[in-house]
């Protein structure tokens, strides 16, 4: 059985065939609409996220399957002290498929140890979120076109952002992707994927603080969060934050074929007055990401076409 | 030196990094075992400037090979009739259970207590081993 814990758990081939199916889904999600009839998904979130936890119950609703699931961990069997090993046995018998969103960092690994149904991660600490990084690609797939050859600018908090992280250990893998890195020097990329990622593949990156005079050279804008409570001192966050904040008037150096992306919940690091210029499109990518978990949870269903997983259903 | 009587029988752990030797002691349980054993701190060595020693006496069973993954450094000799019968290599398994605990205090194993702590070989020409569920670096002396 399959379960997808971590993005790279996915091959290219299979990462490419997921996306396919999601953008084949976006164009005639009708087709679609009773695929999974009969077939329920278990919502295990041990920790509150809305947006995830809709995402993907909207996922399963748009292919006429059923939702059943938990919230918080305070409304589960975990306030009882039941590990999570014992709770996805139990879980096993009531769905065909799982998500979990869970704070420590490992609990779907365990949970996919024990589960007789596929495990997919929905979040896991500061660790894993492959799910997002799906629509993070499918956004950029749909709307470049393609996977490689891109200039993709990461803007914010570079060191804490999973998603970031995630997103770099994806993009890596397609050819020709460049990196323009932009963060106070306190919040860059951690060293391991300095290091063992973009040095060690040979990748061409650069590491700045002026998001200004990088955007016309940008692709694709992967905006992120700076919390306040990153930096050492308040004096450093006043200096700093309005660096990275976009707005219009940054916005006009971009090309006109360049697209904002922002894993969300946006705070105050994308001015609103970016929202109506139509290479926003983080509300768009929040759309994309239910496509492209239907397509997951088909595959791992073993109810797509090709049956992809077909060895391990 | 100091002078520990030679062993007749049993196995000498050698060459552990000066300071090692207890923590060497707790992994191996031995503090269970009833036979006389010898654990020399600080001894004087042409390579290493100070090492510790473990000498174990009398016959046993225990898996010495997984030694590797705490101090690849480490050498095990087995005596038999005060001669060395025996030179023991050292490995580095692809997976280790219940031998390195996981220190990330954000990892499951850190709510979870009964769930095993194993640690799989990411990288065998740095010998770092990683946390199955957390993927926490752990790196051998």
């Amino acid at each position: 059985m399959r379960h997808l814990i971590s993005p790279l758990d996915l091959s290219l081939e299979e990462m490419d065939y997921i996306l396919t199916l999601g953008q084949k889904i976006m164009e005639e999600p009708e087709k679609y609409a009773h695929v999974c009839d009969g077939k329920k998904l278990a919502t295990l979130f041990y920790e509150p996220s809305t947006r995830t936890r809709l995402s993907f119950e909207a996922a399963m609703l748009n292919m006429g399957g059923k939702v059943l699931g938990f919230s918080s961990a305070d409304s589960s069997s975990a306030a009882k002290g039941e590990s999570v090993a014992d709770t996805i046995r139990v879980i096993s018998s009531y769905a065909d498929i799982c998500a979990m969103r869970h704070p420590k960092e490992g609990a779907p690994t365990v949970a996919s140890m024990y589960s007789e149904i596929p495990v997919i991660n929905a979040g896991d600490g500061g660790h894993n979120h492959p799910t997002q990084t799906l629509t993070d690609l499918i956004t950029i797939k749909t709307l470049m076109g393609r996977l490689d050859n891109l200039t993709i600018g990461m803007c914010g908090d570079l060191k804490f952002g999973r998603t970031v992280h995630s997103l770099i250990n994806a993009m890596v893998r397609y050819t020709r992707v460049r990196f323009v890195l932009i963060s106070p020097k306190e919040l860059q990329i951690p060293e391991y994927l300095r290091k063992e990622v973009l040095d060690a593949g040979k990748i061409d990156y650069i590491e700045t603080n002026e998001l200004e005079k990088y955007m016309p050279d940008l692709d694709i804008l992967y905006m992120t969060r700076v919390q306040r409570e990153r930096f050492f001192n308040e004096e450093d966050y006043i200096r700093l934050k309005d660096s990275f904040i976009l707005d219009a008037s940054k916005m006009q150096y971009a090309k006109e074929k360049m697209y904002v992306l922002h894993p969300l919940p946006r705070v105050n690091e994308i001015s609103t007055e970016v929202d109506k210029d139509p290479r926003a499109v983080y509300f768009l990518q929040a759309k994309y990401g239910v496509y492209v978990r239907m397509a997951l949870i088909l595959s791992l269903l073993g109810l797509d076409e090709k049956k992809i997983f077909k060895d391990s259903v | 030196m100091l002078n520990i009587g030679g062993l007749n029988e049993g196995v000498v752990i050698d060459h552990i990094q000066a300071g090692g030797a207890m923590k060497i002691y707790e992994y191996l349980n031995l503090e269970k075992l009833d036979v006389s054993v010898a654990i020399i701190k600080n001894a004087r060595s042409n390579k290493m400037g100070k090492k510790d020693i473990i000498k174990i006496e009398g016959p046993f069973n225990l898996d010495l090979t997984v030694l590797g993954v705490l101090d690849h450094k480490i050498t095990v000799n087995v005596i038999k009739d005060n001669e060395i019968v025996k030179k023991q290599q050292l490995e580095l398994p692809e997976r280790v259970t219940g031998i390195i605990k996981c220190k990330n205090p954000r990892c499951i194993t850190s709510i979870e207590q009964e769930l095993p702590h194993t640690f799989k070989l990411t990288d065998r020409e740095n010998r770092i081993y990683r946390c199955i569920y957390c993927e926490s670096k752990f790196k051998g002396k």
